[in-house]
């Protein structure tokens, strides 16, 4: 089993698509990775992988060795800056096209499932993130009875459920918490995505999707609720140009000044290069935030094994 | 054998009668299996050694018996239209409930919504019918109606609890799915809306094969602007022209966002690639337009209000509007009869 050598299994689930499990997946990999911790992100959402465009390696090939796949590495630990590796998997580095679609039934989404997690070498990882598609489906039975079976249950750390504020999402996300709760798998808690949108011009934070929605289906579950997350546009202008976030003066995130001085970014390592994209994350208004989330999930991985 | 963690039936009463054509395996389908509907089930290469080989084997071959029910079911709809993403959340059921409504506005129109979406049924809430129950009568499943003219129906008015999760693997779906066609009154219906889940796989395939031969009029596609979700899109594009669906036309949901202090426009979900508009003219199909993203919209959404009864003037409406009369263009209907100006 490939998985030996991981200690802690993380799910991102979400009963509703496009509240950002992706997005969650990859800032809590990038988050985790610059605290240290050697990090693996699987992708088994295989008829719409995200997970290779958000970390800018579309063109990444994987490599088959005897007896399995290599996952692709975004970066490699830096031990001086107190950097952890960064490995990926996902079906879209198997396409090939990535316009391709992929029209599979459920049996042959199992089985890729199965493969997904027992015939890739992921080295000594402290953490592994398994971003999955939306529902409560084919994948997701797949992966609850394969880890449950297979991993040990000190691996499996549980879940962390993303919603965005909404009823119509809650709604959805709602019966992923009784998933999880029917298959036994533990809750690490909610977190609130798209949960405000600050205004670049006016500063003025509009609720587009409500607010306030994940954190009382959190209190209703009781499980933890942790923490809201707004829109940043300059999130995803990093990840879709690979600019570095930049702030206008007076842009604070809980008090704390971040607007980016005028001479701190010069446009030369301004690519889509993936080895920097952990670095240029560190600027970005939500890296504060996943930071305190993922220090959560530590805490909470560690108390659980 | 690996213990199951399906749902033992949480829904009795949906799935009382099993699908006539599938037939009673006896161990989980294999890795490599045709499909225990297929052709070659229980002959294929992979089936040397399987438990269920001669299940298989003996189950019956060819179409599927209740395709001409379904055809005769359905023959009194008009217009089939599939509302299709990629993409999860960028807005297939907001969408599917709008233009509904949209439809609807005209008291001469009959409207059905079928929430193919089992896992996430979102319809109920944004058509304001979430707790309401189908009735069975001898004559088949009556939908709910959501107004005079606009008849509902989603797997969410079968579960005894609200958030009841559904474990359920691909088949099981599909039956459901048969069901909603083969099962449901709908009765003389000038156009039925189908929302699918996201994705490419259980769902979708049947949805086409079942509709196949009463013919589905085609597909409204639905993206936001930013390439993560272009990406998924073009899949489902993809998956359209394999399984010979006709793509009626783009829609670029969550365009622009217009604060509403100091009206400036952001665009939240950057189109970098040039956004759905782009994806239309290299994809080879019509653009219906783009709709911004109102916090209203999504309000309306959440409490089961129309959209176009509470705001008629605001941006998002008047683009929605324009989207339904591209629509109907596309259908090569009048956009004026279908959507009475004024």
């Amino acid at each position: 089993m490939s998985l030996s050598k991981v200690k802690h299994i993380v799910l991102v689930l979400s009963g509703k698509g496009g509240v950002g499990k992706s997005s969650v997946t990859t800032q809590l990999a990038l988050s985790l990775s610059l605290a240290g911790h050697s990090v693996g992100v699987l992708d088994v959402d295989l008829t719409g992988p995200s997970i290779p465009r958000m970390f800018g390696i579309e063109e990444a090939k994987v490599t088959q060795a005897p007896g399995g796949w290599l996952p692709i590495t975004v970066h490699e630990a830096d031990a001086s800056a107190g950097i952890g590796s960064l490995r990926v998997m996902s079906l879209g580095f198997l396409l090939p096209r990535r316009g391709d679609a992929v029209v599979w039934r459920g049996p042959k989404k199992t089985a890729m499932v199965r493969q997904f997690l027992s015939d890739v070498f992921w080295d000594e990882l402290d953490y592994l993130l398994i971003d999955t598609p939306p529902g409560t489906s084919d994948e997701h039975i797949s992966l609850a009875e394969t880890l449950l079976q297979k991993a040990r249950p000190d691996q499996l750390a549980g879940a962390v459920v993303v919603t965005t504020p909404q009823a119509v999402a809650t709604a959805d996300v709602r019966k992923e918490l009784n998933f999880c709760t029917k298959t036994g798998i533990r809750v690490l808690g909610v977190i609130e995505n798209m949960s405000g949108f600050v205004c670049p011009n006016c500063s003025e934070c509009t609720n587009i999707f409500m607010s306030g929605g994940g954190e009382v289906m959190a209190k209703d579950f009781n499980v933890r609720f942790l923490g809201r997350i707004p829109i940043d546009p300059q999130f995803l202008v990093l990840i879709e140009t690979g600019r570095s976030p930049r702030y206008p003066e007076g842009t604070s995130v809980n008090g704390q000044d971040i607007s980016s001085a005028a001479d701190a970014h010069t446009d030369s390592n301004e690519t889509r290069d993936s080895a920097l994209l952990v670095q240029k994350y560190k600027s970005c208004s939500l890296a504060p935030i996943f930071s305190a989330i993922s220090a959560t999930v530590v805490a909470d991985a560690a108390a659980a094994t | 054998m690996a213990p199951s963690l399906e749902a033992p039936e949480p829904v009795e009463d949906v799935l009382a009668n099993p699908l006539k054509q599938k037939p009673q395996l006896v161990a989980p389908e294999p890795e490599h299996c045709p499909g225990p509907e297929s052709q070659q089930a229980g002959t294929a290469d992979s089936c040397a050694g399987c438990p269920n080989q001669a299940i298989c084997a003996s189950a019956p071959k060819g179409p599927d018996p209740d395709l001409p029910l379904i055809t005769a079911r359905l023959a009194g709809v008009k217009h089939k239209i599939l509302v299709l993403s990629g993409k999860g959340g960028v807005g297939k059921s907001t969408l599917t409930s709008q233009l509904a409504q949209a439809l609807a506005t005209n008291p001469d129109t009959t409207v059905g919504v079928m929430d193919t979406d089992i896992c996430g049924p979102s319809i109920p809430k944004m058509l304001g019918v979430e707790a309401e129950t189908i009735h069975v009568s001898s004559s088949g499943w009556s939908p709910v109606w959501a107004a005079d003219n606009l008849a509902v129906m989603s797997i969410q008015f079968m579960l005894p609890n609200r958030d009841d999760a559904i474990i359920w693997r691909g088949p099981k779906k599909n039956g459901l799915i048969k069901q909603f066609l083969k099962d449901v009154e709908w009765g003389e219906l000038d156009f039925l809306l189908v929302d699918t889940p996201p994705g490419t796989s259980d769902e979708h395939l049947s949805v086409n094969t079942f509709l196949k031969e009463s013919r589905i009029e085609g597909a409204v596609v639905v993206t936001t602007p930013q390439e993560v979700s272009l990406l998924d899109v073009r899949k489902e594009i993809d998956f359209c022209r394999k399984a010979g669906i006709r793509i009626l036309g783009l829609v670029e949901n969550m365009s622009l966002f217009v604060c509403p202090k100091c009206t400036h426009a952001t665009e939240i979900f950057q189109a970098t690639t040039g956004g759905g508009r782009a994806l239309a003219d290299e994809m080879g199909i019509p653009f219906l337009g783009a709709v911004p993203l109102d916090p209203r919209l999504g309000m309306a959404c959440d409490f089961g209000e129309s959209f176009f009864d509470s705001f008629p003037d605001s941006p998002a409406c008047v683009a929605l509007k324009g989207v339904v009369r591209g629509l109907a263009g596309q259908m090569g209907l009048d956009p004026d009869e279908v959507v009475p100006v004024g």
